[in-house]
This record gives structure tokens, sequence and C-alpha cells, in this order.
């Protein structure tokens, strides 16, 4: 009796792209030493990004990047839903709209005016918006891109039927526990790191920059305490600035995140 | 061994109990003497941890030589402000207060693997032994304070109840060489909470640094057990005389005189009774719950364990880290988070530190150092928020006190 006559059938998984530049499927390709692996646990069934060869749905685990931006993303999006059992949206773009959701606090013609050469050919919706104001999602996995270690942490958690960790809690936490200097304090570098929900690895403040907030919002985030914070002059304790850069601050990878979305257009 | 935060407080008075007896310093040793010291102790298979500059700030990292001690540079400590200013020149090289972060770190690691099982194709299921512990430290240039926090760890860590093995390895293996405070930062208090600005005990070698006429630094060193009698034995030292000792305790007194920061006498029981307090809310609309307080604080010892699986499910490892009540899984049972907004986060580190503490392990968890107020990013200090809620519990005293016996619930 072979192995293979015995083996359970592998859970199929299918990647699905909609708005968005590639980098966090790019992250799943980037799991070098783990790809054999994740290979003999699932029959990566459908990814474009990786293999024209695709198998018919359903799928176990769908993992859907992308924002959506346009009508066809709208029915698309329900298609996949039908056709997954867990579905797990990965990074920025379709966890919060991604950074293309500025065109949701813009007029849509002027971006199309000024970026396409012609835009008569442009056929978009006014807005980006994540996958689960759409349809249901079982699971998110934040970051632009997402963190390589959770996305292996919760494929293997959906292999063996065990909860995913996914902390909600600061990127403050993984500084202190990295034993970084806060940037903030020591060099009075604006941060998003206390209202961000932690995942990447500590990539920022540990060389010296502020967090960009590419998690998105962690709970219970008091962000209006942050940006006024920030705003405070330099001698004051705070990073010294003003509307403009405070609203950019926020309105970047997550534009539209909750909290995020509000605490920048407070500040102009 | 002592606890010793013996006053309720840490309370008012107890800096003047600092302002006493000359300290007995054995020996004088000039600058080659460090040389000799971190010789010694690397001769004898120790790793030195030590003070040193990294990203703007005196850290904690692992030392070979005096050049890696901070030179020429000051720290500037306040609410949520830290910066180092050039020092030119000057030559001592613990001229800062408490470093960036405690020596927590190097007793409770932020990340430990507490096991791992492997499950092979064919056979049992084995159990792996956590990974032994570091080679041996040195811990060098402890302040006063952060002694004080290595001794309530003890009690938490190490009591007799529920050792932590992780811990009482490392802290078994650790040699303790402080150094007094000579210049604490604005946001120091250590001379209230009774722990500086001067070592009392808790070290195997005391050092105090001076500067002598020609501008260099010189020490002054005494042994607090019969591993730092022995490390003393093999420094190139003279016996020290009235004089040196003279100057080390008129700078320990200058020192205790430039603290302004201190806690309410009362505030333990303020805070008992203070359950109900609308302050909360008042905090809670500048705090972050970022953590970060809890996190830095040289006591603050909550841990979470998490479990992972490899992709083939052979193996499975359960790690402890560092976590913080500051977050919402913190206070997470079946249906949602116990304390579910800032305010009572910031309540249940207040209340614990400086109240429940005291029920707990019998004495404060604060010791003072002001790292908690220096590394909150928007500045909140704890000196202030008690302040508060001491000058509201006597607004309202005489009135009943409402909640008061629900304080039990407040304990982790
Ligand atoms: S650098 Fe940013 S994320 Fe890190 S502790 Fe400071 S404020 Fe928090
Ligand atoms: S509560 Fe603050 S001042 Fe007290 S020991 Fe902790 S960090 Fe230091
Ligand atoms: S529960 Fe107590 S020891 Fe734990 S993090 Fe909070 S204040 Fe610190
Ligand atoms: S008090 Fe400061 S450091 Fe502590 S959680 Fe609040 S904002 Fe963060």
């Amino acid at each position: 009796m072979t192995a293979a006559a015995t083996a359970p059938r592998r859970p199929t998984l299918a990647v699905h792209k909609f708005a968005s530049c590639d980098g966090c499927q790019l992250s799943l390709l980037d799991c070098e030493d783990e790809l054999l692996d994740i290979a003999q646990a699932v029959e990566i069934a459908y990814f474009l990004e990786a293999t024209r060869a695709t198998a018919k749905g359903p799928y176990d685990i769908a993992l859907v990047e992308g924002s959506i931006t346009t009508a066809h993303d709208l029915k698309r999006i329900r298609a996949v839903r039908r056709q997954a059992k867990v579905l797990v949206t990965i990074g920025a773009c379709a966890t919060s709209g991604g950074i293309q959701a500025l065109k949701s606090l813009a007029d849509t013609d002027d971006y199309i005016n000024a970026v396409y050469a012609h835009p008569r050919f442009i056929s978009t919706l006014d807005t980006s918006t994540p996958i689960a104001d759409h349809v249901p999602v079982d699971y998110e996995l934040r970051g632009c891109p997402i963190d390589r270690g959770q996305l292996l942490h919760v494929l293997t958690a959906l292999l063996h039927g065990r909860q995913p960790r996914l902390p909600n809690h600061s990127q403050c936490v993984e500084c202190k526990r990295a034993g970084t200097v806060c940037v903030t304090v020591a060099a009075g570098t604006p941060c998003l790191g206390p209202v961000t929900q932690a995942g990447c690895g500590t990539l920022c403040p540990r060389v010296g920059r502020g967090c960009y907030g590419c998690f998105g919002p962690a709970e219970t985030a008091n962000t209006a305490a942050l940006a006024d914070h920030a705003r405070l002059p330099v001698q004051d304790g705070g990073a010294g600035l003003d509307a403009t850069a405070t609203r950019h601050l926020f309105h970047g990878f997550n534009t539209n995140a909750p909290g995020f979305r509000e605490e920048g257009l407070r500040h102009g | 061994m002592a606890f010793p935060h013996g006053t309720e407080a840490g309370g008012a008075g107890a800096a003047a109990g600092w302002i006493g007896p000359v300290v007995a310093w054995s020996t004088r040793l000039d600058e080659s003497a460090l040389d000799a010291l971190i010789r010694a102790l690397r001769e004898d298979g120790r790793e030195v941890i030590g003070p040193t500059v990294r990203d703007g700030a005196v850290v904690l990292a692992p030392i070979t030589a005096p050049s890696d001690l901070p030179a020429g540079w000051r720290d500037i400590q306040d609410a949520g402000r830290y910066r180092l200013a050039p020092a030119p020149g000057e030559t001592t090289r613990f001229t800062h207060a408490a470093p960036a972060q405690g020596w927590k770190r190097f007793v409770h690691p932020p990340e430990d693997r507490l096991w791992r099982a492997h499950r092979p194709a064919h056979g049992d299921l084995t159990l792996e032994d956590p990974p032994p512990p570091p080679p041996p430290r040195a811990f060098l240039g402890v302040r006063p304070c952060d002694l004080a926090a290595l001794e309530i760890l003890d009690r938490v860590l190490a009591g007799p109840d529920q050792p932590d093995p992780a811990y009482a390895l490392r802290r078994r293996d650790a040699l303790v060489v402080s150094v007094d405070c000579g210049t604490p930062a604005a946001s120091c208090f250590c001379a209230t909470m009774d722990t500086g600005p001067a070592a009392r005990d808790g070290f195997d070698l005391a050092l105090v640094e001076l500067v002598a006429e020609d501008g260099r630094p010189v020490y002054l060193a005494r042994a607090g057990s019969p591993a730092g009698a022995d490390l003393l034995d093999r420094l190139p030292g003279t016996p020290a005389n009235d004089a040196d000792r003279e100057t080390a305790t008129s700078q320990r007194d200058r020192a205790v005189a430039t603290q302004t920061r201190a806690l309410p006498p009362g505030i333990r029981g303020v805070l008992a009774g203070a359950i109900d307090s609308r302050h909360w809310d008042e905090v809670a609309a500048r705090c972050l719950a970022c953590g970060n307080c809890t996190l830095c604080c040289p006591t603050c010892f909550c841990a979470t364990v998490e479990d992972s699986t490899s992709l083939d499910g052979r193996t499975a490892e359960r790690w402890r880290r560092w976590s913080s009540c500051f977050t919402e899984a913190f206070s997470y049972i079946h249906g949602g988070a116990v304390r579910g907004d800032r305010g009572n986060r910031y309540r249940q580190w207040i209340t614990h530190k400086l109240s429940a503490w005291h029920d707990q392990f019998g004495g404060s968890g604060c010791v003072g150092c002001g790292r908690c107020i220096t590394w909150c990013p928007v500045g909140i200090d704890i000196t202030a928020e008690a302040a508060t809620l001491d000058a509201e519990a006597h607004a309202r005293a005489g009135a009943p006190t409402p909640g008061t016996a629900a304080i039990a619930a407040t304990h982790p």
C-alpha cells in the first residue's frame, strides 16, 4: 500500500487578484524555504501569478488580494466567494481599500484625467473598497505588503483546524520586545505605531523611521490623541506637524480604514 | 532577601533617609580599573552587558571594552521626550539616568520557547527541552532603581511558590555590578521611592563614579557578596580615604536634591478607592493604549503564550512573549475583553503598580526609574496622574468612597 493511496485529498488553494500591485501574492512566492512544503500540504489550484494551469473550483481556501474598484470586480468577488470555503483577504488593498482609496476622497475624474492618456477608455467606480464591504470574509491578513510569517501561520492553522493567532495590539509592543529605541520619543519623528496593528516585524522603527501604518488601525486606536500630540511644536514634545502633513500621515496605505480615514479628514 | 520597599507609599520623607551616613566604600580605583574589570569578567566566561549608545539613546547591550560605555553624552529625559546631548570632553561613563530598557529583557526574555514537541511519521511523540539559557552574564552599570527592580522581579518570578525556571537560571548566573547615580534625569523619582540614587544592597560589586581633580573619572568600590569581593581583589585599587567618601556622599545628596517628581504618600489607598473615578475617562482621551509604559517598566512581568505548528503538523511549539494589560487580548475571555476601553486599562496599570502590588507582593511595583514617563509617546506621567487622583480623593474625603471592595477584582 503506498502512501499516496491512503493520503487524504490535499486541500485546494486559490489566489485571486483585484485592484492591487501583486506584492502580497509575491509574499507567497517569497516563502522560498517553505514553498515545497506548501505545495505538498495544499494543491495550488488557481494562482495566475505563479502558473497558467488552473483547476476548477470550489476551493478550500481562497486568498484574495486587492480592492474593489470596478463594476466587473463587484460581480467577480461574489463568484469568488461562492467558490471558496474559507476566504482570507490579504493586504491593505483587500482589507481597507489600499492606497488607491485616496480616490474615494477626491474627484475620480480629476484622477483619471491626470493619470491616463486616453481617459475615455477608463471605466471605474468612484471608490476603492475592501472585500469585506461586499462579501463575508473569514480572516484578514493586514499589511502593505502582508508578512510572510503571518501568511504561513494562517495557512498552517487552517490546514490543522486551529485558530490563527493574529495580534491586534499596537506596533509599539513589537518595538519594545525587539529593544528598538522609540523614534518618536528619542528623535521627535512622527510615528503611527501606537495606533497601528503589529505584524510587520518592526521594519521601520528599527531603521529609525516612523511607522507608516501599513497594518492599519490597532484595536481601540486613539488616532486623535496621537495626531494632536504630533502637531505640538517640537519644543513641547510634539513632531511639529502641520495640518497637511498630519493628513498625509493617516491617508497612506490604509486611507480608507475606519479611524485613519476620519482622522486624516479632521486635518483638512 | 529583604524586600526594599517597606513604606506603603514609597512616600514623602523617604528621601530624607538618604541624607545619612557616609557609605563605607573600601577601595579607590582609577580609570584603568574599568578595563581590568571587564577583562576579569570576560576571563570568567561571562558575557558583559552594560550601557552603550545606540540609535540616539543609552541602551543595554553586550559590551567588550570601556570604550563601548557612553562617554561624552548626557541624557535629557522628561515626559514623552528623550534626547542625548553631546558633552564634549567629558570622560565619565555613567553620567546618564535609567537606560532606555531595564534589565528585565536579560532575565525574563521578550520571547522564549517553552517547549517543542515532535511527532514523527513512525514512533512516539517526543518533547524537546527549552533551549539552554545563555552563558553566564555580568550586568555592569546597574542603576540603583534597577537593582530594586531586579529584587522585585525575584519576588514575582523566583519566589518559592511558582519559580520560573528560565528566569531563575538567568538570574542565578548573573553577576551584578551597580553604579550609583550622580546625575538623575527630570523623570527620576527613586529618592522618594527609597530605591536610589545610591545602592544599598542587591549587588555583587557596587561602584560610584567621581570626577578627580584632573577631570578624569575615578571610582570607589565596595563588595556586596563573596563573588564581588573576589572580583575586587583582582582589580588594581588603593584603599579609599575619607575625603573620597565625603565627595561620594555629597554627590549622592545633590542627586537626591535635584529630583522633583514624587508619588503621593497615600497613593496605595487612594487608588484602591478610585475604581469609579471620572478621571479614567479623562486619561482615556490622552492615552493611546500602546503599552509602552508597561513594556519599558523594569518590573512589569506580564507575558502571553502562543502556539504554532509546522506545515506538516508534525512539530508544535509554545512560545512565551511579553504582553501588556493595555492590550485587548490581555483581558479577553469568551465573548469579549473585560477591560474594553483605554480608561480601565490605564486604571489596571496604575492600580496594579502602585496599590494591588502591595497586596500581591508585599511592596510597591514602582521603583521610580521614570521610564514610563519618558517613553510614553504622548508624555503621560504616572506621578501627575497619581497626584490628580490623590487630590480628587482629598476633595471627596468625608463622602463615602464608592467601589472600594471591588478593588480585589483588579488583580491580573
Ligand atoms: S517607534 Fe513608533 S511604534 Fe515604536 S515604540 Fe515608538 S511610537 Fe511605538
Ligand atoms: S512604574 Fe514607571 S517609574 Fe515606576 S518602575 Fe515602572 S517604569 Fe519606572
Ligand atoms: S498587569 Fe501589572 S505587571 Fe502586568 S503589564 Fe499591567 S501593570 Fe504591568
Ligand atoms: S500611558 Fe502612554 S505609554 Fe502607556 S499606554 Fe497610554 S499612551 Fe501608551
